[in-house]
């Protein structure tokens, strides 16, 4: 881990079965010990987190400004605890830094920061990322790097129109260097997804704006390494990723349950989510 | 100076010449258009380089978090559209994806202020200093003309952070011989005993003229030109008022949280002393420049009557 670059040709599908468990159990502790925080789109998002960061992405952990790196951008910055904690898998930061999220002076606040080793850009306003991406992938291109940007939305964020502004430009400008996956967990902060605002049809609306679009199933390494494989390769357009994905994926108690979007486990809770990933 | 004989000069013109000078030797420097780089002069950089301007349309939320992720990526990127569609407009994405970063952003605005005229209340913008003074790393200069204007924009290419720099549509009189420009600082344009009239942007010509015909009536004016309205040069605002004992402010601002609030912060949290302020105090109309700096009290004579005010305020 602490050379120049990961070595990713040797992880396998069961290597990234025990990464993710393991980020899943972190992002369960920290929420529980911070008493808040959004575990339901965090646990949504693993997979997609696992793949990128350590099967997908040229980067060096001990060097997070490397020029050349390809850049992950967490649009759904709430969903931080996913980030965090693959970061600290990856040798970002020490894992034992976890526990101070959302505590004062700590370098892991509430929503991603960029003061955070790793984090490429502030959020917390949704609908910023994917703009903030278009930049890093002309600046890319400017700069004549290989290197591609990777920017995570949530489903209920494409509510915000600048989604669809940034949506818009990435096309005009040929940015075939920026991935947009959107975790298609269907529930948002109040209600299902459905019940706030129709999306659908969804993948229609990402065509009709020029990218190449591919549904997916978000918690399937085999489909996520192969979607990012062919979405890299792309010779004009950006491409968007619909990972199909479950709320809470993981704890059964969370799965699928609105509740769980911005509300912490509890002391028995934390034991019975932990005890279910350790079973899975 | 003879002030009815100053050329006059576009300081939108002169931000899109420096653009163009700036951008030969500095490859950094990257240029956003909203659809309006006619107007702002950006369409000379574009012209220039090509490789290096990127259009985004009327969209500026998108076109200031996209120069957020330039910036993050080591490029200088120059947002360029008109003052309030790249303060206002785009506000959140200045404050968490600009300021909360401290990114290396240039918001370089045309068209502020009621002078933009015949556009109407939408158009004019007389809040952005105020908010774009309550972002914390955020510097912010206003240029008085385009000699300045040219300096201001070398030294904020050159200088870390985010910087907004507020121009106008109009052509203006040029006060300055040599780019002389200090950031941080106020400049002496006229010394004088009696009063300090601290003036930004349009209100520096304006308050010249004043101080001329104040002087007949025997008021001493000292006049200081304050480009950078933030970090403002509290040293200057503090001797102003220990030497003259009266202060009025100049600016083509809406009078809540512009230059007339930061003095008045200033002075008294130091040096309580007599202010008076001429700035806007509601929103205005479509209208010829002339015409609604008269309506809106923001004339020659109503610098001298602010100074007239202030001095019989004084403390004897």
């Amino acid at each position: 881990m602490i050379g120049t670059k990961l070595n990713q040709n040797n992880i396998t599908i069961n290597n990234l079965t025990e990464i993710s468990k393991k980020i899943r159990k972190n992002i369960i502790k920290m929420t529980h010990t911070a008493g808040s925080g959004h575990p339901g789109g965090a646990l949504s998002s693993v997979e997609i987190l696992t793949t990128l960061y350590f099967k997908i992405m040229n980067h060096k952990p001990i060097d997070p400004k490397w020029t050349e790196r390809d850049k992950f951008i967490l649009s759904k910055a709430h969903a931080c605890p996913v980030l965090y904690a693959t970061l600290a898998e990856a040798g970002y930061f020490p894992e034992s830094e976890l526990k101070t999220f959302r505590q004062i002076n700590s370098r892991i606040q509430g929503h991603s920061h960029i003061k955070t080793p790793g984090v490429e850009m502030s959020g917390g306003s949704l609908g910023q990322g994917l703009s903030f991406g278009v930049g890093t992938a002309i600046a890319s291109k400017l700069d004549n790097l290989k290197s591609n940007t990777y920017v995570l939305l949530g489903d209920g964020e494409c509510d915000e129109g600048q989604i669809w502004e940034a949506a818009m430009s990435a096309s005009h400008h040929k940015l075939n260097n920026l991935i947009a996956i959107v975790d298609r967990n269907k529930i948002q902060n109040d209600r299902f997804t459905d019940e706030v605002m129709s999306l659908e049809p969804f993948e229609d609306k990402w065509k009709s704006f020029g990218w190449n679009t591919s549904k997916i199933n978000g918690h399937s390494f085999a489909e996520l390494i192969d979607s990012f494989n062919l979405a890299k390769n792309q010779s004009e357009n950006p491409t968007v990723l619909i990972a199909d994905t479950v709320k809470g994926k993981g704890v059964s108690f969370m799965e699928n349950n609105p509740a769980f979007h911005g509300k912490s486990p509890d002391d028995k809770e934390l034991l019975l989510a932990l005890k279910e990933i350790d079973d899975a | 100076m003879n002030l009815n004989n100053l050329e006059m000069s576009e300081t939108r013109v002169v931000a899109g010449e420096t653009l163009v000078e700036l951008g030969k030797t500095n490859e950094k420097i990257v240029v956003l258009g909203g659809d309006l780089s006619k107007s702002t002069h950006a369409n000379k950089f574009a012209a220039a380089y090509p490789d290096r301007f990127f259009d985004f349309g009327p969209a500026e939320q998108n076109m200031v978090s996209v120069a957020a992720g330039l910036a993050s990526s080591g490029k200088i990127p120059i947002v360029s559209t008109f003052a309030v569609f790249g303060s206002s407009r785009p506000y959140d994405q200045i404050r968490v994806g600009v300021s909360q970063s401290n990114l290396d952003v240039k918001i370089i605005v045309t068209h502020a202020g009621l002078i933009t005229g015949q556009d109407g209340v939408s158009a004019q913008s007389i809040e952005d200093i105020a908010i774009m003074n309550a972002l914390p790393n955020f510097n912010i200069i206003v240029p008085t003309d385009s000699v300045e204007t040219k300096s201001a924009i070398k030294y904020a290419i050159n200088t870390k952070g985010p910087f907004y720099i507020r121009l106008s549509r109009p052509a203006t009189p040029i006060i300055h011989k040599n780019e002389n420009f200090q950031f941080g600082k106020s400049e002496l344009i006229k010394n004088g005993t009696d009063v300090t009239i601290i003036a930004c942007g349009i209100m520096v010509i304006a308050a010249l003229h004043a101080a001329n015909n104040l002087e007949k009536k025997g008021i001493s004016c000292r006049i200081l030109n304050m480009p950078t309205i933030k970090p403002i040069d509290t040293n200057s605002i503090l001797n102003a008022a220990k030497e003259t004992n009266a202060i009025v402010t100049a600016e083509e601002h809406f009078i809540n949280g512009g230059l007339s609030s930061i003095v008045a912060h200033t002075l008294s949290q130091h040096i309580p002393t007599p202010l008076e302020c001429v700035a806007i105090n509601q929103y205005a109309e479509s209208g010829s420049a002339e015409e609604l700096l008269k309506k809106y009290h923001l004339t020659d004579s109503d610098i001298e009557k602010a100074v007239e005010k202030v001095i019989s305020r004084k403390i004897k």
